[in-house]
């Protein structure tokens, strides 16, 4: 199975050679080229789906060395890549989804000049990618994390031009670098607990190397989920994600919904036989995940910028992710995982085509009235809305149901409850940007793309993937279906994660009927109170304090301010004063010093011929006068 | 030979720093050059000694070369000073400074 | 009565030596030079240096001398005008001198060797005559060679400009005179005086 390193490496070239020469070549040849790859790597990860598929259930578990990386005394880190269910489905997932955006992308940067340059960008995004969720150990996957911090910071500033843009990149990377920091220990303390990092011997050696509940598995995991925090926008490291909207749309719908924001939940689920062994580590996980939800589904509620609440809503759904591995819904976390790439991406690309529309806006309160001329973009935008709402049959119902279910199984009713509420506010929201965005009055005041009077719908290109995402929204559900028997997508990833992390705990049907009912009411109202709020003007009139506090997010962001940002640019300016005035000084002085030296020794060089005798008398006089005293 | 070599060793050394006291004091090219001839023969007059105090002759025969090759010196030294002469009109040495750092 | 002209011979020598260092005419350290080379040949003599004591007197005193005068007639030399400041002062030279001589001096005397006997034909033209075409008789050669050369030199330094050269530069007259002066040299006519 070494043809997995295909996977990686197809889109690794692509960005090599449109780097290179993608300047030269016409947009054509590079949007070939960069579809291309992605393509091929889903192509060949399909075949790596049969082959996996062909071996007995218990063999599922390959590992492939590419490269004898780091072998220094007792630590070695070859490059290896690991393929079994769990990373199969995340590779179909990434280069599926990833496939589709870059189709979209050749019709929505048309018209930009930097179109060789975005797609190079995204092709080492998925090389990037495919990295990590094909990695070996945790050395190799943190290559892919930072490959995809990489290109999240060059994407999301890509029109750098625009002082916002440029600095919502810088944002997003020193954020989720500080998240990257608990990785990084979390690595080393693995190092020292295990003597490797490799993802097999960590699962099979779990339970005898690590006590449990004790401090060095609860450490490592909190470490590895600080990692988890940052890339994955969750509570406190989550206020880059909102910002990183400033990037083009598609990339919003690849890497800040679909793929890069998972990694942190695919990493838990990796190690999810270290996270067995700190029950107070993966409490936290749960907790975190379930504030996270339900504050996002707030601060989404008064958002005006579609792309912001779409932001806002995927901080949410991540949330809930979270909670799934937290309470060890292996399965569920995936399945969700899987689901919301489908739903959420259909979203954003589905904001891409209104903002294609309409030249580029994002302001909700600037649109209004656009189902009439953009029928095919609402009705795939409602689609997507009923699926992250969680209503039947979409696959957003199934895979959110799975969750709250396990919660409440595992005995944790208040995360359950939390959860519940979260899901209703997300169907308010999401409801709510549906109705300003295609119903009621047209509020837009800008013509549509292009110079057109009148917005019209995206072409084909762009079209096309949506309407591959929205079939995959309504038909996702098959993935996980049935309740009291593990869905497909569990069976396939029971040899990796177990029997017990799939199957919906359900104590018989009925209980299972009773939660199932509960997420679908709750699910409804949401739908109709958001309904009577904004389309039919019933229910108006909020407190202006609470709107304010939930329109600065409860104020985390100045909180981090003034407790991370300003200290360490204090720090920050010391050391540039020590730097310039200390080490600097230093190294001026030596050069002043020597120039001076040389200044006074220049003048032995007279030109005066007695100068240069008497100068080699007075040798001669002191060789002489040594000689002689001897 | 009731003459010890000390003694002619110390006039010797006389001559040798006269020589020296005149490079260094007097300003005209030619008198330095005269005064580096007499540095020079105050040597010949200590390897002539010293060939006489140890009986034999190879002294005598450097000092043949050093008055070989002292006649060359003086004849091109002096060809130089008119060269040095015919394009500055002066002869004084500390004219010729041109090679200052 | 060696003594006594070894004695004569010291002073007249030193007196030389001060005057050719004091003498303010170049004329006059002309003729103090002449005085030391003299006395020293007579030295050569007390110290049975026969062959080098004639050397030195036809050699130094009979044509380097006599050089030394003729250049200072053909440059019109004078004695040196004054000058404010000097760059070695009498105070420093007088010092240095003073401690070189007081180094040589206390090498001289502590020198412990007494003269050995040597017999009436050390010395002679055909006992150094015997050594130089003997076992220093590379060096005599090469020494004739070295006279060549000086002579070649000289010639060519000598010279004056034959061609006009623009810009005068220092070293144009030196530099111009001895290219012509090379070419006659390897056209073989070394030595001869060109018109």
């Amino acid at each position: 199975m070494t043809y997995v390193v295909w996977i990686p490496l197809l889109p690794l070239l692509g960005w090599v050679a449109i780097g290179l020469a993608g300047g030269r070549w016409g947009r054509r040849v590079v949007a070939v080229v960069a579809c291309g790859t992605v393509v091929a790597a889903f192509a060949v990860g399909l075949a790596l789906f049969s082959s996996l598929s062909a071996l007995p259930p218990g063999a599922r578990h390959v590992e492939v060395d590419l490269y004898r990386w780091i072998a220094a005394g007792p630590i070695a880190v070859p490059l290896r890549l690991l393929v079994d269910p769990l990373s199969v489905v995340m590779v179909l997932v990434v280069s599926g989804v990833g496939a589709l955006i870059h189709i979209y992308s050749v019709g929505y940067m048309a018209d930009d000049e930097g179109f060789a340059r975005y797609f190079a960008y995204l092709n080492l995004f998925m090389a990037s990618m495919l990295t990590l969720v094909l990695a070996g150990n945790l050395v190799v996957m943190f290559i892919g994390w930072e490959g995809v911090g990489l290109c999240s910071y060059l994407l999301i500033a890509f029109w750098f031009s625009r002082p916002l843009a440029a600095a919502a990149g810088v944002k997003a990377f020193l954020v989720t670098r500080l998240g990257d920091v608990g990785f990084l220990l979390g690595i080393f303390l693995a190092f020292g607990v295990f003597g490797t990092t490799d993802f097999g011997v960590m699962t099979r050696d779990a339970a005898s190397h690590l006590p449990l509940g004790g401090a060095a598995a609860t450490a490592l995991c909190l470490l590895l989920f600080l990692g988890a925090i940052g890339k994955s926008a969750q509570l406190p490291l989550y206020f880059w994600l909102p910002d990183a909207m400033e990037g083009p749309t598609p990339v919003s719908a690849l890497i800040h919904a679909a793929t890069m924001v998972t990694a942190g939940v695919f990493m838990i689920v990796r190690m999810h036989a270290v996270y067995l062994r700190a029950p107070l580590a993966m409490d936290v996980v749960a907790v975190v995940g379930a504030v996270t939800a339900i504050f996002a589904a707030a601060s989404a509620l008064v958002e005006p910028d579609l792309k912001r609440v779409l932001a806002y809503s995927t901080i949410s759904q991540l949330g809930y992710m979270f909670l799934a591995v937290g309470v060890g819904a292996w399965g569920a976390g995936i399945f969700h995982l899987t689901s919301h790439a489908f739903f959420k991406a259909l979203l954003f690309l589905a904001a891409g085509s209104v903002m294609h529309a309409l030249g580029g806006t994002t302001d909700m309160r600037q649109m209004g009235g656009l189902a009439t001329p953009l029928p095919f973009t609402a009705a795939t935008f409602g689609i997507g809305a009923l699926a992250l709402a969680g209503l039947p049959p979409f696959t957003g119902f199934f895979s959110k149901d799975q969750i709250l279910s396990a919660a409440f199984h595992h005995g944790d009713w208040i995360l359950w409850i939390v959860g519940l509420v979260a899901a209703g506010l997300t169907a308010v929201y999401i409801v709510r940007a549906f109705v300003l965005t295609f119903l009621g009055p047209a509020r837009s005041v800008a013509g549509g793309a292009h110079g057109a009077p009148e917005p019209h719908e995206a072409p084909a290109v762009m079209r096309i993937p949506i309407e591959a995402l929205a079939v995959l929204t309504i038909l996702g559900g098959a993935l996980g279906l049935s309740f009291t028997q593990p869905g497909a997508l569990a069976q396939f990833l029971a040899p990796v994660v177990g029997a017990s992390g799939t199957e919906p705990v359900g104590a018989g049907a009925g209980s299972e009927g009773m939660l199932v009912s509960t997420s679908i009411a709750v699910a409804l109202a949401g739908v109709i109170v958001s309904w009577l709020i904004y389309r039919t003007g019933t229910l108006r009139g909020r407190s202006a304090v609470v709107r304010a506090v939930l329109a600065h997010q409860f104020y985390v962001e100045d909180i981090f301010n003034a407790v991370v940002a300003l200290p360490a640019r204090g720090l920050a300016r010391a050391f540039d004063l020590f730097d310039r005035e200390g080490v600097d000084g230093i190294v001026m002085w030596i050069g002043r010093t020597v120039g001076r030296g040389g200044d006074g020794l220049r003048r032995v060089q007279s030109g005066y011929l007695r100068q240069y005798a008497a100068l080699a008398l007075l040798g001669v006089v002191i060789l002489l006068a040594y000689w002689v005293s001897r | 030979m009731s003459v010890a070599p000390p003694l002619y060793l110390a006039l010797s050394a006389v001559l040798f720093t006269l020589g020296t006291v005149g490079v260094l004091v007097r300003r005209s090219a030619l008198i330095v050059f005269m005064s580096v001839e007499l540095m020079l023969n105050a040597v010949n007059l200590t390897l002539v000694t010293f060939a006489r105090v140890h009986g034999g002759v190879d002294g005598q025969v450097l000092v043949f070369f050093v008055l070989v090759v002292a006649a060359a010196e003086v004849v091109i030294g002096l060809a130089i000073i008119v060269n040095i002469f015919r394009a500055r009109d002066t002869v004084d040495v500390d004219d010729v400074d041109l090679m200052r750092g | 009565m060696e003594a006594v002209l070894f004695a004569i011979t010291a002073v007249l020598g030193v007196a030389g030596g001060i005057g050719v260092i004091a003498a303010r005419e170049p004329v006059h350290s002309a003729l103090g030079l002449l005085l030391a080379l003299l006395s020293l040949a007579v030295d050569y003599l007390l110290l049975d240096a026969q062959f080098i004591a004639v050397l030195q007197v036809i050699v130094y005193a009979g044509a380097i001398v006599v050089l030394f005068v003729f250049i200072i007639m053909l440059l019109r030399a004078t004695g040196e005008a004054p000058r404010d400041r000097s760059i070695v002062s009498p105070g420093v030279a007088g010092v240095l001198g003073t401690v070189l001589a007081a180094a040589l001096l206390v090498a001289a005397v502590t020198a412990r060797s007494p003269m050995v006997p040597v017999d009436p034909a050390y010395g002679t033209v055909q006992h150094v005559g015997r050594a130089l075409f003997r076992a220093y008789a590379l060096p005599f050669e090469a020494a004739s060679i070295a006279l060549v050369v000086g002579m070649i030199g000289a010639v060519a330094l000598g010279k004056r400009a034959q061609i006009v050269v623009a810009a005068p530069s220092r070293t144009g007259t030196a530099a111009s005179a001895q290219q012509p002066a090379a070419r006659s040299v390897a056209a073989g006519t070394a030595g001869e005086p060109r018109s």
